[in-house]
């Protein structure tokens, strides 16, 4: 069995503001196709490592490697065009614009406009957002705007997804529907998901990464890091000695 | 899109064709029932439409707040003036009046977005270029102060600039007429032209980033390039209107670049409504008529104690530090305020809003879709 590509890389990543490292020393790996969640308490690095993956931070320290270049340094768009897409904590949407034009936004980069309405169309219906497509995005509802989110990530077809928080303030039924689009998201592309919501990191079942205070603590499968003593003291408020 | 509404700033096909009526019936009409003296007020209010037109581009709709859209007005005046007085034939001296300010502009812009320059900053920047062009050509009044053999006048400015002529064709200069035909003209053009840019991917993306830049950023959009285009863009058309400006009344001064003009170019898209194209034509229209107005109106101390008193008006008079109440500063910084309250989105978005209200009164309510996104007219 031939070994699956590393799609990227982190070596010895480090971010320091001040006095503080909210990422230090990360080594991570991800392989091609490959789902891994990120998890660990608030203040673990989960999203400054997420910002420095695309380009909105410059590491103090150490590299970001995709397909073995280094795009630590590159601008947003930059690690936007290798492959790179992101849905934020908060929903980062176009507010003025309606649901149909935000996407079109995102599927217009780089494809003919006669694809890029093609795409709309099918992104619409698939987010299951077709209803309400011509409503101004300012006025949806929160679980509607990460909907919308996802599918102007999904619009603009990168390799790599990074979602952060997919399914905070969703319904259970929503949570749910977010948890199978991720799954088959996963068929073609590869995706780093930070979640605190175990139980949907249970439904998309994958391999975890634990950080906690900048570090990579552990990395299992979900069963593994359930049991793991330590994952459960730093969820549970036991710190861990350094 | 299908031919389905873009909110940043979509074919309204009834709009374009109101538009154009307007804009024909003013071409053809206005020169039969005017006497020249009109015609020529009109011209006047016709060119400076084409410089809110350059705000409304960068501010309205790049969402670059540029306190210094004079800068390139008067730069286009100059560059016009200076060249016309070397060259002699109009043509070059148009397409450098043009071509100027855009490349300065795009040296600014550059510095200031390449540079990460906020927002706030940006406003500052762009306010203190005005201010030094404004003191710089202040200082050339010595005869030392010439560039081939146009001298600049420092604070008097360039007198008796030559007019436009047809190009190639130095022997033939535009008259009066001809000036307002040219100018109607080119507002016309720049109107359905930004329109155009508007529904163009490249307009569509601009007003993306003016909503979220950051998600324009993650799709892969370098915001920094398309908002150098558009103030570029702006810069030009500014430099257009600065060139008809010195044809429509042969003259330029310092002044152009001053502190007065910068502001009245923003009040004009903040009465007119920003985010639109027609707003700010209207703002402009309206505030420079009521400009011209307020300054024959005679409405003085005395006219005013008829009215209200002689002790009131005494005492307004002394309060506001104006013997003459018909201070046009005064009155235009009043609207500003009263927009700024009372009708925070401008004239033409808030009567849109309120003929979709009555539209959407009349629609079942299953049918409302959110029409509250501006920029289609």
């Amino acid at each position: 069995m031939t070994e699956a590509a590393v799609l990227l890389e982190t070596i010895d990543l480090g971010m320091r503001f001040g006095g503080v490292e909210a990422v230090s020393g990360v080594n991570f790996r991800l392989t091609e196709g490959e789902l891994r969640c990120l998890i660990g308490p608030n203040g673990a690095g989960k999203s400054t490592f997420f910002k420095l993956l695309t380009g909105q931070l410059l590491p103090t320290s150490g590299k970001v490697l995709y397909r073995g270049r280094d795009i630590s340094g590159a601008e947003t768009h930059e690690v936007a065009r290798r492959g790179i897409g992101i849905k934020t904590q908060v929903p980062s949407v176009f507010d003025g614009l309606s649901a149909r034009e935000n996407i079109w936004i995102a599927a217009s980069r780089g494809r003919p406009t006669r694809r890029a309405n093609e795409m709309v169309d099918e992104i619409l219906s698939r987010i299951a957002m077709t209803g309400v497509a011509d409503r101004q995005v300012g006025q949806l509802a929160h679980g509607q705007r990460q909907w919308l989110e996802l599918g102007i990530v999904l619009a603009a077809e990168p390799e790599l997804i990074l979602l952060d928080e997919p399914a905070a303030g969703m319904t259970h039924e929503e949570v749910v529907r977010t948890a199978e689009l991720i799954r088959e998201i996963n068929r073609t592309r590869s995706l780093i998901v930070v979640e605190h919501d175990m139980q949907f990191i249970r439904m998309i079942a994958s391999k975890v990464t634990v950080l906690d205070r900048g570090r990579v603590l552990v990395e299992d499968s979900m069963e593994n890091i359930l049991r793991h003593p330590t994952v459960r003291d730093v969820y549970l408020g036991k710190r861990v000695a350094a | 899109m299908n031919g389905r509404r873009w909110n940043g700033g979509g074919w309204n096909i009834a709009g374009l064709v109101l538009v154009g009526v307007i804009g024909l019936g003013a071409t053809i009409g206005l020169p039969m029932w005017l006497e020249l003296a009109s015609l020529l007020d009109i011209t006047v209010y016709l060119i400076l439409a084409i410089l809110a037109l350059s705000l409304a581009l960068v501010w309205g709709y790049g969402g670059i707040l540029c306190f210094g859209q004079s800068a390139f007005f008067g730069l286009g005046a100059y560059a016009y003036a200076i060249a016309m007085f070397n060259i002699g034939e109009s043509t070059i001296p148009f397409i450098l009046s043009i071509v100027l300010p855009a490349v300065f502009a795009a040296l600014l812009g550059y510095f200031m977005f390449y540079g990460r320059i906020s927002d706030v900053y940006l406003g500052v920047i762009t306010l203190t270029v005005t201010l030094i062009l404004f003191n710089s050509v202040n200082s050339t009044a010595g005869p030392e102060y010439h560039i081939g053999e146009a001298r600049l006048g420092g604070f008097n400015g360039i007198p008796s600039i030559p007019p436009l002529n047809w190009p190639g064709f130095s022997g033939s200069p535009l008259d009066l007429n001809d000036l307002f035909y040219v100018s109607i003209v080119l507002l016309l053009a720049v109107y359905f032209g930004l329109r155009w840019l508007l529904v163009s991917r490249f307009g569509r993306v601009m007003v993306a980033i003016r909503e979220n830049e950051k998600r324009a950023g993650f799709l892969g959009y370098d915001a920094r390039l398309y908002k150098l285009a558009t103030f570029t863009l702006g810069g030009a058309l500014a430099g257009l209107a600065g060139c008809l400006f010195a044809n429509w009344g042969a003259f330029v001064s310092p002044t152009i670049f001053g502190l007065g003009q910068s502001a009245q170019i923003i009040i004009w898209v903040i009465v007119g409504g920003r985010g639109t194209l027609i707003g700010p034509v209207v703002g402009c229209i309206a505030i420079q008529w009521l400009t011209a107005w307020l300054g024959t109106a005679q409405f003085t101390k005395a006219s005013l104690a008829h009215v209200v008193g002689p002790g009131i008006a005494d005492a307004l008079s002394s309060v506001l530090g104006f013997a003459d109440l018909s201070n046009t500063n005064l009155v235009l910084g009043a609207i500003l305020l009263a927009f700024v309250l009372l009708v925070p989105k401008g004239v033409v978005p808030t009567l849109l809003d309120l003929a979709r209200a009555v539209v959407n009164r009349r629609r079942p309510a299953d049918d409302l879709v959110s029409d509250k996104a501006e920029g289609t007219t």
